[in-house]
């Protein structure tokens, strides 16, 4: 018999429904592979093994029953972004250790309500800020593709970030799947590293409700698996209007997992010439190509466009986002809940709490946020940066006149060592180069996984489709990794 | 004009003010808690006021129909696009770190107030905008020697912010201007206007230039002045004090100025340099305000009738003087009553009644209008009375008192007390002749030319009949009846 660790969602909700295993079963095993996992990645910040038995066996009872959910069943790891009833909700941030929401995020709700188990809350980024998972005030992520390669034997890999967690837990076979949040590229770069799907879906598909605000403009939640299938049936159950989050969208969510399967003959893939960038290694660029060649194959028609404004896209990106999050994270004033430094007047309390419990990135992120907003400062940085972002928006706009999705690598690298980017901040900000052009213009984006590259890490590539028309996107990807065939499995999985 | 007399000529005041008026709503701005005021300290909070992380603002229709109506009271002009930005600050009543507010584009835009002044004269105010605004919570710093305590219950409460221009002379005018800006919302119904309670609260800018300048000086903001009265105080201390530094040659430093009660003085609070740089941005959590046009017509078309048109009214259909309904239309109750008891009546009289009598007995006794022991009904009951010649403005003094006492309608006291006023001739001939008889000697002096002793004749009969006489018959009678 197959491990069961070895199933997708789409085939574990097969065996569940034709009851060749219980939820139960299938949650045991991910417990034993995360508490495996866990020693070798510190994947979770918190786990909740215990709720999730209790979960499985409410499930099983639904099965049997006859009204089993959506997704019933499948254990998955939850960002510890969101804020989950009764259980421990950090941010990666001891600014909220201890924090424990009297309220449930929406997203995670309905996914509750689909019938997922949550294995615990997953590792990331001190508030989402980074694009290695090294921020955490947890501890790093060590990847699960470190290892036995000798390449990489010696080295502790990074997972990604800032969902690294939850894509070191899906790819190490620690979680069937795993909620992301992507403000720049937070799910679809670490999913491309470590080799599994990741899904940023159009700005405002899925409620922000109960989800800790990195910045509100751009952040939206999705979904890591380890197919697009899996990514297609798990958006559908994450997303949908919601009365709590004004921004999100008032639409119907179509069924993703109609789009699988169907054929791409006739779709116009858009290959944008200024993703064409400098210091990216030649194996990316061939990967890319490859990518394009297979969609044509399957009968697309590859077209060449333009993004003029792309090479603008990472300092906009690094003027908006921390100024949204230097506003968003002033209510960490140990006034009202987590961590509360004392001090002889109200500021030496504000300065001694924030000083003690953000990290430096969150910090370093919060005086650029503040100094962009500054009088004197605005115009020439925070509002050039929205017009600067109209126009990003604006050559997508343009760009989809000729066609109907593109095509782009998703990282500038394979996965690099911890530590290895921390000297240069730019350095590691140019991780979301591919990314960050879809969060200024609301885009939604997949990343498939397409092949191990020399060094043996994976690599994927990324879609990008128009806006709400995430079912093109799912229709192009589901054929990108058919023809890829990736099947992968990195040296540590539980 | 007002001008303030210095040592070395005349200066002019210029006075703008921001009011801060809470929107009349069951909750909050952003949130379902509710905004009622007092409760035990933070009874009325979400998590949404409270700031926790991934809490998300979601605007309240109700308090943008009020903003929008408010503006139409203020004949402003209503922006269908709006957007909120966030004022960012830390203090501790300041859950998110930030308020939301709206900074570059508000609500309402331009409108204008006329301001009811002295002797029947107005004056058009200028409105530059209304904006809609979250309120801050309390900090509480006398409940703990060594700890600040904070309360969370007016926290994202829905204010509007009233900006006028800088188009006031004096404090008389800045006090009319908060006069009708109250009327107008308490008709509107989009704030009860309650300055002790805090839902009106009024930042005072003001700035002083000679005679004849148009150029504006430096200003100062006096902040939180939380009645009319302390409003027309602080701006004649602020007077003076900025024109004793003036004439002294000195500069008037641009500063956030605090009023002080007790002392009846302004001091300063921050200058320029120490001010907050609130770092506006259009928040991120919430989409542009978008208005549908024939929203804001239906809302239009609902509008109360508002005092300036009231008083219009007021003038033309009872023929009232512009001081009379001035004072009438003031407070929407005191209109209302008055035109329960003016219908169908006469309205100068009824009037003269509230204004003079009804209005002087409510005060002697502390009461507000809607708190009177006379009906609007019963008044009017009084009125007809007089019109109708049943009593005498005298009697019907008489009559008033007794109805303030006992709260009896004017018609029973009438009639239990006797007090018909006698209109027939000749029972009004018979006591003219008894008094005439009883003081021959008076008479024979009257008719050897002292004139003056008719008044005494009409005061004795009328003291012979309890003042029941119709007036003008005894007067004419009287008149008849000495010539001999």
């Amino acid at each position: 018999m197959t491990d069961l660790t070895d199933l997708s969602m789409t085939q574990a909700l097969a065996g569940l429904a034709k009851k060749e295993f219980t939820a139960t079963e299938l949650t045991d095993r991910y417990i034993k592979a995360s508490i495996k996992g866990q020693a070798a990645t510190n994947a979770y910040i918190t786990t909740t093994f215990d709720a999730a038995r209790e979960a499985a066996k409410a499930s099983d009872e639904r099965r049997a029953a006859g009204h089993a959910g959506t997704m019933d069943g499948i254990p998955i790891a939850m960002k510890d972004l969101y804020c989950t009833k009764g259980v421990q909700t950090t941010a990666a941030s001891k600014i909220l250790e201890g924090f424990v929401p009297t309220y449930e995020s929406t997203v995670s709700q309905k996914l509750a309500d689909a019938g997922c188990i949550t294995l615990g809350k997953a590792n990331l980024d001190e508030f989402a800020m980074g694009s290695s998972n090294t921020t955490s005030a947890y501890g790093n992520v060590v990847s699960p593709w470190s290892g036995e390669d000798p390449a990489n034997a010696a080295r502790k890999l990074v997972p990604g970030g800032s969902s690294g967690g939850s894509a070191a837990a899906v790819a190490g076979r620690m979680a069937l799947a795993a909620t992301g949040t992507d403000t720049g590229g937070s799910i679809r770069q670490p999913a491309a590293i470590t080799g599994i799907v990741g899904i940023k879906p159009t700005y405002g598909r899925c409620s922000r409700f109960g989800i800790i605000a990195y910045a509100s403009s751009l952040d939206q939640a999705g979904a890591m698996t380890r197919t697009v299938a899996d990514a297609a049936l798990m958006l559908r159950e994450m997303a949908g209007h919601d009365p709590k989050d004004s921004t999100s969208l008032n639409l119907p969510v179509p069924d993703f997992t109609q789009a699988l399967g169907q054929s791409v003959k006739g779709l116009r893939i858009g290959i944008p010439r200024e993703y064409r960038i400098d210091g990216i290694p030649a194996e990316i660029d061939t990967i890319w190509g490859k990518g394009a060649q297979m969609l044509r194959e399957a009968g697309a028609e590859v077209v060449d466009i333009t993004l003029p404004h792309t090479k603008y896209a990472l300092p906009t990106y690094y003027i908006i986002a921390p100024a949204e999050a230097s506003s968003n994270l002033a209510r960490y004033d140990g006034v009202r809940f987590g961590l509360r430094e004392t001090g002889d007047s109200l500021t030496e309390m504000y300065e001694n709490t924030r000083g003690s419990g953000f990290g430096v990135e969150v910090r370093r992120r919060i005086l650029m946020g503040t100094y962009v907003l500054s009088a004197g400062y605005y115009d020439a940085y925070y509002k050039k940066a929205q017009r600067v972002r109209r126009l990003i928006r604006q050559d997508f706009i343009g760009a989809f006149e000729k066609c109907d999705v593109i095509l782009t690598p998703s990282a500038p690298s394979t996965a690099f060592a911890i530590g290895e980017n921390e000297d240069d901040p730019i350095k590691m900000y140019l991780e979301d180069v591919f990314t960050v052009t879809l969060n200024l213009a609301g885009l939604p984006g997949i990343v498939v996984p397409m092949q191990l590259c020399a060094n043996g890490l994976p690599m994927g590539m990324q879609l990008i489709g128009k806006p709400f028309d995430e079912m093109t996107l799912f229709k192009a990807a589901a054929a990108l990794e058919s023809a890829a065939g990736y099947n992968a499995k990195p040296p540590f999985v539980g | 004009m007002a001008y303030v007399q210095g040592q070395t000529g005349e200066w002019e005041m210029v006075i703008g003010l921001e009011v801060h008026a809470q929107v009349t709503s069951q909750a909050k701005l952003f949130s379902g808690a509710s905004a009622a005021f007092g409760g035990a300290p933070n009874a009325h909070v979400s998590l949404v006021d409270a700031g926790f992380p991934g809490m998300l603002p979601v605007i309240n229709k109700y308090c943008v129909e009020q903003a929008v109506r408010t503006g139409l009271g203020l004949k402003a002009q209503i922006n269908l696009t709006s957007v909120f930005d966030r004022k960012n600050y830390f203090y501790a009543d300041l859950p998110n770190g930030y308020q939301i507010s709206q900074f570059t584009q508000p609500i309402v835009g331009k409108g204008e107030i006329i301001l009811d002044l002295e002797g029947g004269k107005s004056r058009t105010v200028g409105i530059t905008r209304l904006h809609l605004e979250q309120d801050a919570g309390k900090s509480m710093h006398d409940q703990s020697p060594t700890e600040t305590f904070v309360d969370l219950n007016r926290a994202g409460v829905a204010l509007m912010e009233v900006v006028s221009e800088p188009d006031m002379r004096s404090g008389e005018e800045a006090a009319a201007y908060l006069k009708k800006l109250r009327a107008i919302v308490r008709y509107l119904g989009s704030c009860d206007g309650n300055m002790e309670e805090g839902s009106m609260r009024c930042d005072v800018n003001i700035s002083m230039r000679r005679v004849g300048v148009e150029t504006l000086g430096t200003r100062c903001e006096i902040k939180n002045v939380n009645s009319i009265r302390f409003v027309m105080q602080a701006i004649d201390y602020e007077a003076q004090r900025q024109v004793e530094i003036l004439e002294g040659g000195g500069e008037i430093k641009q500063e956030t100025r605090l009023w002080d009660t007790g002392k009846g003085i302004t001091r300063a609070m921050r200058s320029k340099e120490e001010a907050h740089d609130y770092r506006y941005f259009p928040d991120p959590d919430l989409l542009p305000l978008v208005l549908d046009a024939a929203w804001v017509e239906d809302i239009k078309k609902t509008l109360p009738e508002l005092p300036d048109e009231k008083k219009q009214r007021f003038i033309s259909q009872y023929g009232l003087t512009d001081y009379d309904a001035s004072v009438l239309v003031a407070e929407k109750a005191s209109a209302d009553f008055f035109e329960t008891v003016a219908k169908g009546r006469d309205g100068k009289l009824a009037a003269n009644w509230l204004t003079s009598e009804l209005f002087g007995a409510l005060n002697k006794m502390g009461k507000s209008i809607e708190e009177s022991p006379i009906s609007g009904a019963a008044l009017g009951g009084l009125i007809e009375l007089i019109s109708n010649d049943t009593i005498s403005g005298r009697i019907a003094k008489d009559v008033f008192a007794e109805m303030l006492a006992s709260g009896k309608p004017a018609a029973q006291i009438v009639e239990e007390k006797g007090l018909r006023q006698v209109t027939d001739m000749g029972a009004i001939g018979a006591e003219i002749d008894k008094i005439l008889a009883a003081n021959a000697d008076k008479v024979a002096e009257y008719r050897a030319g002292k004139d003056k002793l008719f008044g005494f004749f009409v005061g004795q009969v009328m003291k012979a009949t309890g003042g029941k006489l119709n007036p003008a018959m005894l007067n004419d009678t009287l008149k008849e009846k000495l010539k001999g």
